[in-house]
């Protein structure tokens, strides 16, 4: 058994809070400037020339890319090796509070029905998996609301086949509009049940931009959504454009024989995920 | 691409009456920020008959909950919020002689005829470009709700903050116009 120091755990998740608000990933960065490369809309070109100066500019500043720094969302991998020295869930929340003051970072989590803002950003969402090893891997991905308010989910019958799957994912983003900050970035769970598919789209979206999905036909899938995503002529901000989304990203679970879950988990251009590895 | 307009409010009907949708706009002055906590006190004020803690009359409400300034900054990132949640208020807030509202994303069709009405326009910022946006604030001051902290209602000073005609008042929609143009059947 491993030990590992509840102290070192609320460390790091300071630091990936203040990270993951500063800078944007490389991926995202490159697929907005091959987006704004291939934009027909000059305004639209605009947008994007603007998005990636902010992301220089948090990153050389040291501040905040949107105001809106998220409710912490964090998927821990546990290896069944690794023993933490006090409470997990407990260290996290500390590095949230300690990360979302130190960073200058917005306190945006309140109670649900007195809107009261618990004031530090927590608690977090911790999602929890037990795997080989002795490490923690703990991945951050806060989310604003702009895009997670426009996220959608299904129970589609499983009559209902790959047409009618598409057709709902497109009409999430058609009704989205320019309310999720387009360019978006689209996780698509299928499968599982209610709350799986929701959280196989929240994963899906940490994949990174510009990789394969490892599953061929899902890859094509893929393609053929951003594809005809993009046609809908939305535009970065709603403003009209050739970018809509710069990538969409499935993942699939086995469901029950009656079920054809289906989750669509909008994110923003501000796309912020960090990973570490204790 | 629309034409670039330099506007300071307060405006007028005529100010207004320039601004098609598709123009950029340059804005020089002050701006209120309000959200929606405080967009829900503003509207119980007005239910009890009560005074505003600003005079609409003219002016712009930014559609902002700032992060929290570092030493050295007067504001921390200040990007637009999505505005459909403020749509419950603003038609009223448009009654009472509020010129316009920034924010990013689609407007009701309630707020959309009520601008219509009340000759008053939708501008967005770019949501998400927060950090450049902040560089245009040069003063701010609190003066309502302190205790919303992030959505307390501010007085911004601001100089070329930069903007997009979403909805004019002649009724045109950016959103409709630009997507219609690049859509692909």
């Amino acid at each position: 058994m491993r030990h590992i120091p509840s102290l070192e755990i609320t460390q790091k998740v300071k630091e990936l809070c203040i990270k993951a608000a500063y800078e944007l990933g490389k991926d995202i960065v490159g697929a907005l400037e091959g987006a704004r490369n291939k934009e027909e809309s000059p305004l639209s070109k605009e947008i994007l020339d603007e998005i990636i100066e902010n992301a220089e500019i948090a990153q050389k500043e040291n501040v905040p890319m949107c105001q809106d720094t998220g409710i912490a969302v964090f998927f821990v991998e546990i290896g069944r090796d690794a023993a933490v020295d006090g409470n997990l869930e407990d260290a996290i929340n500390e590095g949230v509070r300690q990360g979302y003051s130190e960073g200058y970072l917005r306190k945006s989590v309140c109670h649900p029905l007195t809107r009261k803002n618990t004031g530090d950003n927590t608690p977090a969402i911790i999602h929890t998996k037990i795997v080989e090893g002795d490490k923690i891997k703990i991945t951050i991905a806060p989310k604003g609301a702009g895009s997670e308010n426009m996220s959608r989910l299904a129970m589609l019958k499983p009559s209902q086949g790959m047409q009618d799957i598409k057709d709902f994912i497109i009409n999430v983003v058609k009704e989205a509009g320019g309310n999720p900050c387009p360019p978006i970035i689209l996780g698509v769970g299928i499968g599982g049940n209610f709350e799986k598919s929701a959280l196989l789209a929240k994963e899906a979206l940490l994949r990174n931009i510009g990789t394969p999905n490892s599953d061929r036909e899902l890859d094509v899938f893929e393609k053929e959504l951003l594809e005809s995503i993009n046609n809908l002529g939305i535009g970065p901000m709603g403003f009209g454009g050739r970018t809509t989304a710069l990538a969409v990203h499935i993942k699939t679970a086995p469901c029950h024989i009656a079920s054809l879950p289906v989750a669509v988990n909008i994110q923003c251009h501000a796309a912020r995920h960090k990973e570490v590895v204790i | 691409m629309g034409n670039l307009i330099k506007i300071t409010p307060p405006l007028t009907d005529k100010d207004v009456e320039k601004l098609k949708a598709g123009d950029k706009v340059l804005i020089t002055g002050v701006l209120y920020t309000a959200r929606d906590a405080a967009h829900k006190r503003l509207s119980e004020l007005l239910d009890k008959g009560e005074k505003l803690p600003f005079d609409v009359k003219g002016q712009l409400i930014y559609y902002v909950g700032p992060t929290p300034p570092k030493p050295g900054q007067i504001i921390g990132s200040a990007g637009p919020t999505t505005s459909g949640r403020m749509d419950a208020y603003t038609p009223r807030l448009l009654e009472l002689g509020l010129k316009g509202t920034i924010g990013k994303g689609q407007r009701s069709q309630n707020v959309i005829e009520a601008m219509k009405k009340n000759k008053a326009v939708y501008l967005a910022a770019v949501g998400g470009a927060a950090a450049l946006i902040a560089k245009t604030i040069k003063k701010v001051e609190i003066i309502a709700y302190e205790d919303l902290g992030p959505e307390a209602i501010r007085r911004l000073e601001v100089v070329d903050f930069p903007a997009i005609v979403v909805n004019d008042m002649q009724g045109n929609d950016l959103f409709k116009i630009g997507v219609e143009k690049y859509r692909r059947l």
